[in-house]
C-alpha cells in the first residue's frame, strides 16, 4: 500500500491555512497512486483539537507528535520527528508546506532520510507510476517538471497553489513519538512584525508599490487600499526596497518573494522582468501607471493609465463602497 | 576564523529565459552569468568576520562548469583567499547530490562557519545549505538577516511570515544569508588584479546517485491578453465592475 505523509504547520496551536492545502494535495496524489494519506501535526500538547479538522480535507489518519517544546519551531526536533516517521511508514512522498518553516525543514528531512527533494512545487502528478512535480524555476520564468527516481521523495508545496475541496475521510487521531534530541538550534523568541500583519507571500490580495510612489511617505495610500480590500498585504518592487522605503520582507520578484494571490494590484510599478517573474501567477493582475508603454500593462488583466495619486484614493473609496454594498 | 562560502553561478536576474532544444534546460547562448545575488551577502559576511577576527581564511566553493571560475574570481576579488571548483558540466536537479559533493569537500576542512546564500536565483530550491549541515552533522540557521557571534556561539534573526525568529546556535554551523545582513562590497581594481593570482583548485564533483530527473522545462502558461480599462480616476468605476463581474475577485 502506497502512503503519502502530509506535514501540517501550526502556529500557537492553530493550524495554518497551508496545512489544509498540503493534506488535500496529498489526498489527490494518493488517489492517483491508490494509496492513503497520513497527516502529521507537530506542536504543543493542545494541538489535537485543531488537528482533527484534517480529516475533512482527505487525511485517513492524523498523527500528532506533541511536546511542550514544540510550541515554537524546533529545527532538529521537527526534522527528527518527521524523518523517524518517514522511515517507519513506507511513504512514497513526504509533503511539507513551502513556508519559511517548511523551506528550512524540508531539506533537513530529505538529507536525514537520504531522499531527493523537489522544492516549492505548484503541482503534483504521477508519471509512469512515479511521483512527478512541477516547480517554477528562474523565479517563474520557466516551469520545471521533475520525476522522482527514488523510493521516497520529499516535496515542499508552495502556499496558495491548490484550491482545497472537501474530502471526508476518517481522520482518526493517533499520538506518535515526538523526537526530542539535544537541540543544536533553538528559537529563543518570535518577534511579530506588527499585530496581525499578513505576509505578502500568503495574502489573498497584494497591493504593491513601486518607484512611482515617489517616496516612503506615500505608502499610506497603499495601506489604505490594503485595509479596504481586507485579507491583503503590502508588496514592494526591488527599486523601492533598495531605496530603503519598504522592508525586504515585502519585496516581490526574483530576489524577493514569489506570490500567487487572487488579486495583485501594481501601483506605480513599471514591470521589470525580475518583478514580473515574482507575480505572474496571480489570478488577476491590475496595474496603475502613468506611462501607457510600461511593461506592467503587458502582464496586467486590467490597466488604468493615469496619475496614481488621483487614481489610488478613488480606487480605495470605490473598494470600500463595493465591500460595504 | 576559517570560513567556507558556497557560491553558485546563475543567469543574471534580468535574463529572458529561452528553452534549449531537448526541452529540459535553458538555452545559454547570449545569457550573462553572475554570482548568485544572495551569495554576495555570504561572501561579504565571511570577509567581515575574518577581518573582525584579525586572522583566518575564507575559502569559496562552487559546483559548476569550467566557466564558473569567472564567478569565483568575483568573490576572490572581493577578498576571499582561495577557491575550490567542484567541476560538473551540469548541476543535478537533486539538491542532495549537490550537497553531498560540497559536504565531501568541506568535511575535514576544520571550518568554523559555512555560509551560503539564502536561495539560488535559478532553481530557487533553498536546499543545499541545510542539507550540507545535516550531512556534516552541524547546526544550521537559514535566511539569516542579522547575526551576532561570540566565541563559539551565535544568535541570528530569520524572517518568518509576519515576524522574525531569534535563533541561538553553536559553532561550527551552516548559515544561509538573506538580504539585510550586510551591504556587499564592490571588488576594487587592486582586488581584481590580486584575484588573478589567488589559488583556485579544480576537481571533479562527487555527486553520487541522483533521485530526481528533469522531464521537461517549459515556458509558464501564457496569460491572456490584458486591456487598458481607461485613463485616470474616471476609469475606477469600470475597473471595479470588471473585478466584480468578470474576474470575480472583489
Amino acid at each position: 500500500m502506497t502512503a503519502i505523509l502530509a506535514v501540517a504547520e501550526q502556529r500557537d496551536g492553530a493550524l495554518r491555512k497551508v496545512s489544509r492545502e498540503v493534506v488535500f494535495a496529498a489526498r489527490q496524489l494518493a488517489d492517483q497512486l491508490g494509496g492513503t494519506v497520513d497527516a502529521l501535526v507537530i506542536g504543543p500538547p493542545d494541538v489535537d483539537a485543531a488537528a482533527a479538522a484534517l480529516g475533512t480535507v482527505g487525511a485517513d489518519r492524523v498523527l500528532v507528535a506533541a511536546h511542550a517544546a514544540f510550541a515554537n519551531y524546533s529545527p532538529d526536533g521537527y526534522a527528527a520527528t518527521i524523518a523517524e516517521r518517514a522511515k517507519t511508514g513506507g511513504y512514497a512522498a513526504v509533503l511539507i508546506p513551502a513556508t519559511a518553516t517548511g523551506k528550512d525543514l524540508a531539506p533537513r528531512v530529505a538529507a536525514r532520510i537520504d531522499a531527493p527533494l523537489a522544492s516549492d512545487v505548484t503541482g503534483l502528478g504521477v508519471d509512469g507510476g512515479k511521483v512527478s512535480a512541477s516547480r517554477p524555476v528562474y523565479a517563474g520564468k520557466a516551469i520545471q517538471r521533475v520525476v522522482v527516481d527514488a523510493v521516497t521523495a520529499v516535496l515542499s508545496l508552495r502556499p496558495n497553489s491548490v484550491v482545497v475541496g472537501e474530502v471526508a475521510k476518517a481522520g482518526a487521531i493517533e499520538q506518535v513519538p515526538a523526537a526530542r534530541r539535544q537541540e543544536r538550534v533553538t528559537v529563543r523568541e518570535v518577534k511579530a512584525s506588527e499585530q496581525g500583519k499578513l505576509d505578502v507571500a500568503e495574502a489573498d490580495v497584494v497591493v504593491a508599490g513601486g518607484r512611482g510612489m515617489k517616496g516612503p511617505e506615500h505608502f499610506g495610500l497603499i495601506e489604505d487600499l490594503v485595509r479596504a480590500l481586507g485579507n491583503a498585504a503590502v508588496g514592494a518592487s526591488r527599486a523601492v526596497v533598495d531605496a530603503g522605503w519598504r522592508p525586504h520582507s515585502e519585496q516581490v520578484g526574483q530576489t524577493g518573494k514569489t506570490v500567487s494571490p487572487t488579486l495583485y494590484v501594481a501601483i506605480g510599478i513599471s514591470g521589470a522582468i525580475q518583478h514580473l517573474a515574482g507575480m505572474r501567477t496571480a489570478k488577476t493582475i491590475v496595474a496603475v501607471n502613468k506611462d501607457k508603454d510600461a511593461p506592467i500593462f503587458k502582464a496586467a488583466d486590467y490597466g488604468i493609465v493615469g496619475d496614481l495619486f488621483e487614481v489610488l484614493p478613488r480606487l480605495t473609496e470605490a473598494v470600500r463602497k463595493a465591500k460595504a454594498g | 576564523m576559517k570560513i567556507a562560502v558556497c557560491l553558485k553561478r546563475v543567469p543574471d536576474t534580468e535574463t529572458r529565459v529561452r528553452i534549449a532544444a531537448g526541452g529540459v534546460s535553458i538555452d545559454e547562448a547570449g545569457v550573462k552569468f553572475v554570482l548568485n545575488p544572495y551569495d554576495e551577502f555570504a561572501v561579504e559576511e565571511a570577509l567581515q568576520r575574518r577581518e573582525k577576527a584579525g586572522a583566518g581564511e575564507v575559502v569559496v566553493v562552487t559546483v559548476g562548469p569550467e566557466a564558473a571560475q569567472e564567478t569565483m574570481r568575483i568573490a576572490l576579488a572581493m577578498g576571499a583567499d582561495r577557491g575550490v571548483l567542484l567541476k560538473a558540466e551540469s548541476i543535478p536537479a537533486d539538491s542532495l547530490a549537490v550537497a553531498k559533493a560540497i559536504a565531501t569537500e568541506l568535511k575535514d576542512g576544520g571550518f568554523d562557519l559555512v555560509l551560503c546564500g539564502k536561495v539560488a536565483a535559478d532553481d530557487g530550491s533553498q536546499a543545499v545549505g541545510p542539507m550540507v549541515a545535516e550531512l556534516l552533522g552541524i547546526p544550521c540557521v537559514t535566511a539569516v538577516s542579522k547575526l551576532e557571534l561570540e566565541g563559539a556561539s551565535g544568535t541570528a534573526h530569520r524572517e518568518i511570515e509576519g515576524g522574525v525568529e531569534v535563533v541561538a546556535f553553536a559553532l561550527p554551523a551552516v548559515l544561509t544569508c538573506d538580504k539585510g545582513l550586510n551591504t556587499p562590497r564592490y571588488p576594487a581594481l587592486k582586488g581584481i588584479m590580486a584575484a588573478k593570482k589567488k589559488p583556485l583548485e579544480v576537481k571533479p564533483a562527487a555527486f553520487g546517485a541522483a533521485g530526481l530527473r528533469v522531464a521537461a522545462l517549459e515556458p509558464p502558461p501564457a496569460r491572456k491578453e490584458g486591456r487598458i480599462v481607461g485613463e485616470g480616476a474616471d476609469a475606477v468605476p469600470e475597473l471595479i465592475r470588471l473585478l466584480r463581474e468578470e474576474a470575480k475577485v472583489l
